[in-house]
């Protein structure tokens, strides 16, 4: 058995990623407005490639930072997606919230 | 900092014949879109041929793509098979029965197509199952990021069969909201490919990727039907919730990369094996992250929010479809994370599944005895029968492995059934989902009630159906990993909802339909995926000795090819 311990160099990065992700998801919980929300989720996205990027460096790995790129992919196409949902909906509804979409509850 | 990249790396190998049954969905869903863009409108007699034709060329689909898959010999079947008459003769009387099949059930172009594919997929992992995968046991696709497993192949034929099922029953559905036309077939084509694609990932990145491909189609599906505000809002809830745990999940491969440096499930797993992190909170952050983004997707209380809104909103086939196969990725996704990839951890895990599935059971069964929407309650059902998969998970045995992919593949077809029957009974707008709609089905239509309520006994755990000797599956997995309070729990909230489940099948048989109740009309192919359902759930009660062969027989393993 053998005792491994990554040394991290960049705790700091680390801690700005937590934070940007730690902000996003509290926006996505607390804010309405559709468009904001989508904001917050790319917020989580991105401090989550801060954390891929981070940890590459520290590994000497390329991984990371190419899994950047793949977020970064997924990303675009979430907000495309959610996008032409938000446009399919205002269409029926102009100025709709989060509160408004509410016709399905228990 | 950044490592150079070795220019000497091999170039990985690809092994298409194994890729196959995944390939099979996802250029099938990408020539489909193709071939709609081209012709958007085809005339009406074009379409009337096209139908049987389209029913011929599946058999010879199904027989040359299966042989492509099952051997290393490329058309080396073909060539023997056609040599000899009687094989010839009746390869032709098949195809002919297929055609004529398919002009019977009335199939729109679109759903042929989309049925050819499903079983075309079907039929290739048939073929790798018993040619590849009996005989050699697992082996590596794509340079070693994909693993055809009996794991996987199981999985993905589940897929396969949850996406022919659900075109039957869209096919109709489709043409009586007015919302004929390909999108439906593409997208769920798309998704059934990221899902195969997520059951036999052998690389966090790749699941990850796989999982988005699979959620953002059903997002889609989900928001699809136009004229219905509900439709719209559980697509953009369902769009929140999913990217928001997919964030989480993202996190959780962070975390999971940081604490050990690599995200290919392999390397982890051996990682894991011969070493012991002196700090290993990154590496159970990681775990818990994931745990979280996971149990979303497959709707383990305390995430479950989402499920009953959405499956309420969503066009009723979609909702069969996702209660089958996203379930059914989301938890091989699982199974093949956290069993079998951080099994050295098992006992770090361990303890938060068992409560995710006490909670999920107890939510689940709970929760949904108070709906008063019948597609609400199996709603709920589902998250139950969820807390029931998780049962077999936390476990973390072969056993349990097992028990958990029976009662992923018993499920698929129970559910799609079940909501087979009420996208009929629904009528257009799926207006009539609530409970009362079911009084007195007796009378209007005693074979749909005969239906339903074989289906809703099976997802009771009735014996002598599948859902029976699924339950029975998972609770023996748990008792023998000595988890008997979990045992316990499963058994209590298994009586709980067979009470819910009861009262559906009292109001059918006994309650008294309103007297201007619409008559129902029950189309071929929607009926078709009833039947196969149907039989397939009594069958695998009756003799469940041939689906229990193949879980057991179907461990997740990770393997690196040479």
């Amino acid at each position: 058995m053998i005792l491994a311990e990554l040394a991290l160099t960049s705790p700091y990065y680390l801690v700005l990623s937590a934070l940007l992700f730690a902000t996003g998801a509290t926006g996505l919980l607390i804010r309405r407005n559709p468009l904001v929300m989508f904001m917050c989720v790319e917020l989580m996205l991105n401090g989550v490639n801060i954390s891929f990027v981070a940890f590459g460096a520290d590994l000497n790995d390329v991984g990371g930072q190419i899994s950047v790129f793949f977020v970064l992919v997924v990303a675009a196409v979430e907000v495309v997606v959610g996008l032409a949902l938000v446009v399919a909906i205002n269409r029926r509804r102009s100025d709709a919230t989060a509160d408004d979409v509410s016709l399905l509850r228990g | 900092m950044i490592a150079q990249l070795d220019s000497t790396v091999a170039r990985p190998e690809i092994t298409w014949d194994g890729l196959l049954p995944i390939l099979t969905l996802g250029v099938g869903a990408l020539l489909l879109v193709l071939f709609r863009s081209l012709m958007k409108q085809l005339p009406k007699a074009a379409a009337d041929q096209a139908v049987p034709v389209i029913g011929g060329v599946t058999v010879i689909a199904m027989w040359v793509v299966g042989g492509f898959a099952g051997t290393d010999v490329p058309l080396a079947g073909l060539r023997d098979g056609l040599g000899d008459p009687v094989f010839f003769l009746g390869l032709l009387i098949m195809v002919g029965l297929g055609g004529w099949f398919a002009q019977y059930l009335r199939l729109s172009v679109d759903a042929a197509l989309t049925v050819m594919i499903g079983l075309t997929s079907l039929a290739a992992t048939w073929g790798v199952w018993t040619d590849r995968y009996e005989i050699d046991g697992a082996f590596g696709l794509v340079g070693d990021q994909l693993g055809a497993d009996g794991f996987s192949l199981v999985i993905t034929g589940v897929i396969a069969s949850a996406i022919v099922l659900v075109a039957l029953l869209l096919d109709d559905y489709l043409e009586r909201e007015g919302m004929a036309g390909a999108d439906m077939y593409v997208l769920m084509l798309f998704s059934g490919a990221g899902g195969a694609v997520m059951a036999s990932a052998n690389d966090l990145i790749v699941l990850f990727l796989a999982l988005e491909t699979l959620s953002i189609a059903v997002y889609v599906m989900a928001a699809m039907h136009m004229r219905r505000s509900e439709s719209q809002e559980a697509g953009l809830k369902y769009f929140v919730l999913g990217a928001f745990s997919s964030a989480f999940l993202l996190y959780g491969i962070a975390l999971t990369y940081g604490a050990v440096g690599s995200t290919n499930l392999i390397v982890i797993a051996d990682f894991l094996e011969q070493n012991r992190l002196v700090e290993d909170g990154l590496l159970m952050a990681g775990m818990a992250m994931l745990l979280v983004g996971l149990g979303f997707k497959v709707a383990a209380a305390p995430f479950h929010a989402w499920t009953p809104d959405v499956y309420q909103g969503a066009p009723t086939p979609v909702v069969a479809f996702m209660a089958s196969a996203v379930k059914a990725a989301g938890f091989a996704a699982l199974v093949r994370v956290f069993v079998t990839t951080f099994a050295d951890h098992a006992d770090d895990w361990q303890p938060a599944v068992y409560a995710l599935a006490i909670l999920t059971l107890v939510v689940g069964s709970f929760m949904a005895i108070v709906q008063r929407d019948a597609k609400r309650m199996l709603a709920y059902s589902s998250i139950s029968h969820a807390g029931f998969i998780l049962v077999g998970v936390q476990a973390a045995s072969n056993e349990g492995v097992s028990s958990v992919l029976f009662y992923a593949v018993a499920y698929t077809f129970l559910v799609i059934g079940s909501f087979g029957v009420l996208s009929i009974v629904s009528g257009e707008g799926d207006r009539g989902t609530s409970l009362d709609h079911l009084d007195g089905l007796s009378t209007r239509r005693p074979a749909l009630a005969l239906a339903l309520t074989v289906f809703l006994l099976a997802q009771a755990g009735v014996p002598l159906t599948s859902g029976f000797v699924a339950k029975f599956a998972v609770i023996g997995a748990a008792v023998e990993a000595r988890s008997y309070w979990l045992a316990i729990a499963a058994m209590v909230t298994a009586v709980v909802s067979a009470f819910l489940y009861l009262r559906i099948i009292l109001s059918m048989y006994l309650g008294q339909a309103e007297d201007d109740a619409p008559t129902i009309r029950v189309p071929r192919a929607a009926g078709l995926a009833i039947i196969v359902a149907l039989v397939i759930t009594v069958g695998f009660g009756l003799v469940p000795g041939e689906l229990d062969d193949i879980t057991r027989d179907a461990i997740p393993v990770l393997i690196a090819a040479g």
